[in-house]
């Protein structure tokens, strides 16, 4: 791990707590521009927190920068201003309006203009979308809700687009297509920062990965490095393997 | 049957005023979750501003919004006192500051000089939803994520303090204000007045301008966003302050537009629009606070039973009209299961 002054998201010594119960211990991670980072780790490790929290949904005690700027006290709305974008767990559509309605709203703080080619962009990347453009979010399967989640995303243009288990609850053939649309996004110069659970999906895309255990991570380093790492092959692969199938 | 004809269309005369005011709340509580008690206070005010205003006098309403601006420039000063800078700063003096003093200036300018309907309109128009901007501004914004408990308390709060203002401002008489036009038709047997028929027209249209702003413009969209789901809206980048600035000056103009429509016909004391608010209130609540037309519908009837029962028994006029509200209420609870509050 190398915080060089290209590191696009710098988080330093992050705690987080929920009143007195510390989620996140002393966590520092950092994302590269044209990076794919993710952080594996079981259910309740605390990666979900540390991504809100660099969101600025939970409040975070340490050092949050991105781009150079320090974004620890901005309010969510600024986050994003300066480029961050975050997919939630539970991905906030608003299911009352139409697909193409909530991917205007993605571009709600860029220019119509720019808005426009996004919206081509998403399109090209989730035909789908495009062909669904006037259904309601709200009657999306699964899968498209997530495809959905993305687009809306994207359409703002973010710099860094941090991904919080895009694969749960989704069909494997789905899955398959989300991870090679993460695959592309790096070509057109986005950084991911990706939280799953399907770790061997998951290493097969990144370039570098963090496992997070108990609030901390516990090992750093290349996908591949980590992926042929004994400890992590017997916890989090073997048993990852059922989980996609399984969930 | 002549009588059933005169009641109902009082009944819906009144309605579309009640129809209005209840669409003003839904679109409130849906974007802020704040229930606006102090609705009718922006009746009373639109309507004693304009009667006053007509009467050549400048309305206090209009010093009350530069000191509320006065305030809210302050929180915006406190609140922003980490990232302070000059495009901010601007922003803030030009919406807090200059825009109340450019319409008292104005006011005070034109009070007494000329006698255009249209311009003391416009004036008590920009006063009241100045009013209502900072209103949110200074009121609800601080606690904006608290529960809607908490907002209600508040709003209870500020319809205490804006009636006690009204009551200093425009005193304990009341007023009436001119008509927009003395125009009359009869349609045997109904006779209509310009007053009601101007009553019809900008309800329709107002309802009609809420419909395209909120389905076709990108801001519209933004606000039924933040209705829909407040951490997705944030998530994008919607300023869920913004929104709720947006909510408050649409609901004040709005309340204001139905003050100047019902002054040239009923006697407006500084308390009236408390009432007049809460049977808004009554259609709002059968709409179940989030339908738009069932409340545009329930105004209708809340009006014609108003009607009905000031005639066949005009004591319990009110007690009738706010009983509604039960078998409403028990049927909802009936057919709907309890839904908690939402968490943020």
């Amino acid at each position: 791990m190398n915080p060089g002054p290209s590191a696009l998201l710098q988080v330093t010594g992050a705690h987080i707590a929920y009143g007195k119960v510390e989620a996140v211990r002393g966590v520092s991670l950092d994302v590269a521009e044209n990076e794919i980072v993710t952080i594996i780790g079981a259910n309740g490790a605390g990666k979900t927190t540390l991504l809100n929290a660099v969101m600025g949904i939970l409040p975070l005690k340490g050092r949050v920068t991105f781009a150079g700027q320090d974004i620890a006290r901005l309010e969510i709305e600024d986050r994003v201003a300066a480029g961050l974008c975050l997919v939630p767990e539970h991905r906030e559509l608003f299911g009352a309006m139409s697909i193409e309605d909530n991917l205007q709203l993605g571009a709600f703080r860029i220019a119509k203009a720019e808005a426009a080619r996004s919206l081509e962009r998403v399109y090209a990347l989730f035909p789908r979308l495009k062909e669904r453009r006037r259904q309601l979010a709200a009657t999306l399967s699964g899968g498209e809700q997530q495809m959905l989640a993305m687009g809306r995303a994207l359409m703002g243009a973010p710099k860094l687009l941090m991904l919080d288990e895009p694969s749960l609850g989704l069909a494997p053939i789905i899955v398959a297509d989300i991870f090679r649309t993460i695959g592309e996004l790096r070509a057109s110069g986005v950084s991911v920062l990706l939280v799953e659970q399907n770790a061997q999906a998951a290493l097969q895309f990144a370039n570098r990965a963090y496992v997070m255990e108990l609030g901390e991570f516990i090992l750093d380093g290349p996908a591949k490095a980590v992926a042929a790492d004994a400890r992590i092959a017997a916890s989090y692969l073997g048993f990852a393997q059922n989980e996609a199938s399984g969930i | 049957m002549t009588i059933m004809l005169f009641l109902l269309q009082d009944g819906i005369t009144n309605g579309a005023i009640y129809a209005l005011l209840g669409l003003a709340l839904v679109l409130v509580f849906a974007v802020t979750r704040v229930i606006l008690i102090p609705q009718g206070e922006f009746v009373t005010y639109g309507a004693l501003t304009y009667a006053t205003l007509s009467s050549g006098q400048v309305p206090g309403t209009a010093r009350l919004a530069v000191a509320m601006g006065i305030v809210a420039f302050g929180l915006d000063l406190f609140a922003g006192r980490r990232s302070l800078h000059a495009a901010l700063l601007g922003r803030a003096f030009a919406i807090n500051i200059l825009l109340p003093a450019a319409i008292l200036a104005l006011t005070t300018s034109l009070a007494g000089r000329q006698h255009l309907i249209a311009v003391n309109i416009a004036l008590s128009l920009s006063i009241v939803g100045t009013i209502g901007l900072f209103l949110y501004r200074i009121a609800f914004q601080p606690i904006a994520h608290t529960s809607v408990l908490v907002l209600l308390i508040a709003s209870v709060g500020c319809h205490l303090a804006l009636q006690g203002f009204g009551l200093v401002f425009f005193g304990a008489e009341g007023q009436r204000g001119p008509a927009l036009s003395d125009a009359v038709f009869t349609v045997d047997p109904l006779r209509f007045t310009g007053q009601s028929i101007a009553i019809y027209a900008v309800t329709v249209a107002l309802i009609a301008g809420l419909w395209l702003f909120f389905g076709f413009t990108l801001t519209g969209k933004a606000l039924r966003a933040t209705a829909v789901n407040r951490l997705g809206a944030r998530l994008v980048g919607i300023r869920t302050a913004l929104s709720g600035q947006i909510a408050f000056l649409l609901a004040s103009v709005i309340g204001a537009v139905s003050g100047i429509l019902i002054v040239p016909i009923t006697t407006l004391y500084y308390d009236t629009g408390f009432l007049i608010g809460l049977k808004g209130f009554v259609a709002a609540i059968i709409g179940g606070l989030v339908s738009y037309p069932l409340t545009a519908i329930a105004a209708l009837l809340v009006g014609s039973v108003e009607a009905f029962s000031s005639f066949y028994a005009s004591n319990f006029k009110e007690v009738i009209v706010f009983t509604l509200i039960i078998p409403v209420l028990l049927l909802r609870s009936l057919a709907a299961p309890a839904v908690e509050e939402e968490k943020d």
